[in-house]
């Protein structure tokens, strides 16, 4: 498929594209869910950050090009055509970062923005609780008045890149008379090596120790590092769940290149006569040429001054089940050897499928789970009465 | 590529969705199935008023196009309505009429494009290859071509009606007919037609699904069981959250592969099959959302869904199955 481009941005592609092919390890990185990994990966991101790569959209005052949506896309899809690694800092860089953009102040923009993007300070997204996952609003960790900052009790859990992360963002409650459960919460940024802070890791499905669980006792949160105001944390973090949920989190790059990985291993491993197998592999393609183009599209509209709002629950919704059905279609072309673990030495050339299969498992439970996400659909986009969960 | 409408085109769209609103579609469908094409016929001349079919003829036969893009957008708007009458086969017919004009049946083209674009010729089109053996609504047809192999040929007659599970398509075999042209400019007409066809037909499944989804939307709002809108219940919401998940994705399709054939673009074909499978799955499902939520009135003929539902299954496999769309997205 043909998209047209401008002169510029074909010169932008091109410049990613020879920076991708002089500087992407030819060896994979070790898995950056351990800790070996995870400290190549971050040279990984010093690596892109040197030369400008590591956060193409944000602005130059932060180490970033300025580049517009459009152009982060194109870079997306030149990274992942690459092979590149995968992003130890994305946590920081979709979520915490674009929260700065909107609501931060300029001091915290300075402070915390550049050593994000060098990779210098990896950021852990502290979110849920144990009773408290896709009803976030009913979190139960404090954070108390004190001189000069907060106080912060309670634990969160299920927190993505935290064993191995310096710091961490999250919700807490600051006002436990308020009328809503979703009022009366403050949005902080706190170090995971400070006092009163234990970090427990928890294996993943994948076995990798990608989860921790945070205890949290009485850790002091100075004033300067609360996003918005105090009490207002929901609506701040209403507008990075809506990025999560977006196009940021999952980029059509990552589809489109699995998709032509997947064309490949069916050209030279299937039976022709197994047209049910052929027919899964289309639609593989079909769906991620379909997120690409919906991605460009809604990038259009962005330029044009539009906003993206419940829209990113039908991309959530999509590229989730997009992403299993890719894996799961390889896994069934690879036979006897698709339950064979990346790490096995008989496993198939092509390579990341089981990883990529567990993970994308995760994909309709996190950022929302997509009950939630057809839920927003059902009430925002098509109308529909709320109603009894 | 431009990846929006631009107000011109949006607003086609708004004027021919308002005058077939305004206009009694349903009406005109269940005539069409009954066999009395008047008001249909009255319909299609409003159409051409507007301008769809001229999206399908070239200028130099008085026509505005083709234009693939404009013709997808009118599609859409086509289907949203289920408009009866062989509209897909008019605009392919059109398109291989074009493609033939200088290589063989100039007169042919001279002689029917300029009645297609206003509006006073229905021509029916089969391309066995492509579509099966029927040709659609020749029997209200005014001119019916036929391409088998490198041959194209207008039919003399057709062998009766063989009654399709959606009363207001009305199929028929052609029969005899002289040859108009043979040679490899028809084969290659007869491919970018049968595109033209799969590009309109999808364009007519999206615009049949939204408006499925829109009629269940609007009905599970207001019909009630254990004393509650039953749009308030999770699993009715889901499946229509669904529903809109499928047909918003198969937009982008529908609209890139309308540029592509625009362009002659050598992928077109993958993507016109891409586009074809996509929106006509889409709009099947819809039907069947559609049909599971309304329950039991949804299963009767009185209710005008019916006329939308029954469309759905036909146009998910006319001009290209999903089997032959997906083997050529892969190129197999």
């Amino acid at each position: 498929m043909d998209l047209d481009f401008s002169t510029a941005e074909e010169a932008f592609r091109a410049e990613a594209r020879a920076w991708l092919t002089a500087h992407v390890p030819e060896t994979p990185l070790p898995s950056l869910e351990t800790e070996r990994g995870f400290a190549a990966h971050r040279t990984w991101e010093r690596t892109l950050f040197a030369d400008r790569w590591s956060v193409v959209s944000w602005p130059e005052e932060y180490g970033g090009r300025g580049a517009s949506i459009l152009r982060w896309l194109i870079f997306e899809e030149e990274y992942y055509a690459a092979g590149a690694p995968g992003r130890v800092s994305q946590n920081g860089i979709n979520l915490l970062a674009p929260t700065l953009f909107e609501h931060g102040t300029d001091e915290q923009r300075a402070r915390v923005l550049p050593s994000m993007a060098s990779g210098e300070v990896i950021w852990a997204q502290a979110w849920s609780e144990p009773e408290s996952g896709s009803d976030l609003a009913s979190l139960r960790s404090t954070a108390e008045r004190t001189d000069g900052g907060w106080l912060l009790n309670g634990q969160k859990t299920w927190s993505s890149r935290a064993a191995f992360a310096d710091r961490a963002f999250g919700l807490f409650r600051s006002d436990p008379d308020t009328a809503k459960p979703h009022q009366g919460l403050t949005y902080l940024m706190f170090p995971l090596d400070a006092d009163g802070v234990t970090v427990r890791p928890i294996g993943r499905l994948d076995g990798k120790p990608a989860f921790a669980e945070l205890f949290l006792d009485d850790v002091f949160v100075p004033d300067h590092d609360v996003i918005g105001a105090p009490g207002q944390g929901w609506r701040v973090a209403m507008s990075t769940a809506g990025n999560e949920r977006g196009l940021t989190l999952r980029s059509p790059g990552r589809f489109t290149s699995a998709a032509a990985r997947l064309t490949a291993l069916w050209r030279e491993t299937a039976d022709p006569s197994d047209t049910a197998l052929r027919d899964r592999v289309a639609d593989a393609v079909i769906g991620a040429r379909a997120y690409r183009l919906s991605a460009y599209a809604g990038a259009s509209r962005l330029a044009a001054g539009g906003t993206i709002g419940a829209e990113s629950s039908l991309n959530k919704v999509f590229w989730s089940e997009l992403d299993i059905a890719l894996h799961e279609t390889a896994l069934d072309l690879l036979g006897p050897y698709g339950e064979l673990a990346d790490a096995a030495g008989d496993a198939p050339a092509h390579g990341a499928w089981a990883e990529g299969h567990t993970f994308s498992l995760a994909g309709p439970i996190y950022a929302g789970t997509n009950e939630i996400q057809r839920d927003i659909i059902a009430e925002r986009l098509l109308g529909l009465p709320k109603g009894r969960r | 590529m431009r990846f929006l409408l631009d107000d011109e085109q949006r607003e086609f769209a708004r004027s021919l969705d308002g005058m077939l609103s305004a206009a009694d579609t349903p009406g005109a469908v269940r005539a069409w199935a009954a066999g009395d094409t008047a008001p249909g016929r009255s319909l299609w001349t409003r159409l051409a008023d507007a301008g769809v079919f001229a999206l399908a003829v070239p200028e130099r036969h008085d026509g505005l196009g083709p234009l693939p893009l404009e013709l997808a957008v009118a599609f859409t708007e086509l289907g949203r309505h289920a408009v009866p009458g062989p509209l897909v086969e008019t605009v392919a017919a059109a398109a291989l009429l074009d493609r033939l004009d200088g290589v063989g049946v100039d007169g042919a083209a001279a002689a029917w494009l300029p009645q297609i674009g206003s509006g006073k010729a229905l021509v029916s089109l089969c391309v066995p290859a492509a579509g099966g053996p029927y040709a659609l609504d020749a029997d209200a047809a005014d001119a019916v071509l036929v391409v088998e192999g490198d041959t194209v040929r207008l039919a003399a007659t057709t062998g009766p009606v063989q009654p399709s599970a959606d009363p207001a398509r009305r199929l028929a075999r052609p029969l005899g007919g002289s040859v108009l042209a043979r040679g490899p400019a028809v084969t290659a007409a007869a491919a970018y037609a049968a595109e033209t066809a799969a590009l309109a037909t999808a364009a007519h499944s999206l615009g049949l699904g939204r408006a499925l989804l829109d009629r269940t939307v609007a009905y599970v709002r207001q019909r009630t069981q254990f004393g509650a809108a039953i749009g308030s219940f999770q699993a009715v919401k889901h499946r229509l959250a669904d529903t809109l998940v499928a047909l918003e994705f198969a937009q982008p399709l529908l609209h890139s592969a309308a540029l592509a054939l625009a362009e002659g673009a050598d992928h077109s074909a993958a993507e016109v099959a891409a586009a074809k499978v996509t929106a006509g799955e889409a709009a099947y499902a819809a039907a069947r959302t559609a049909l599971q939520l309304h329950g039991a009135v949804g299963y009767t003929e009185e209710l005008d869904l019916a006329l939308w539902i029954r469309k759905a299954r036909p146009l998910r496999d006319a001009w290209g199955t999903p089997a032959a769309c997906r083997a050529r997205v892969l190129g197999s």
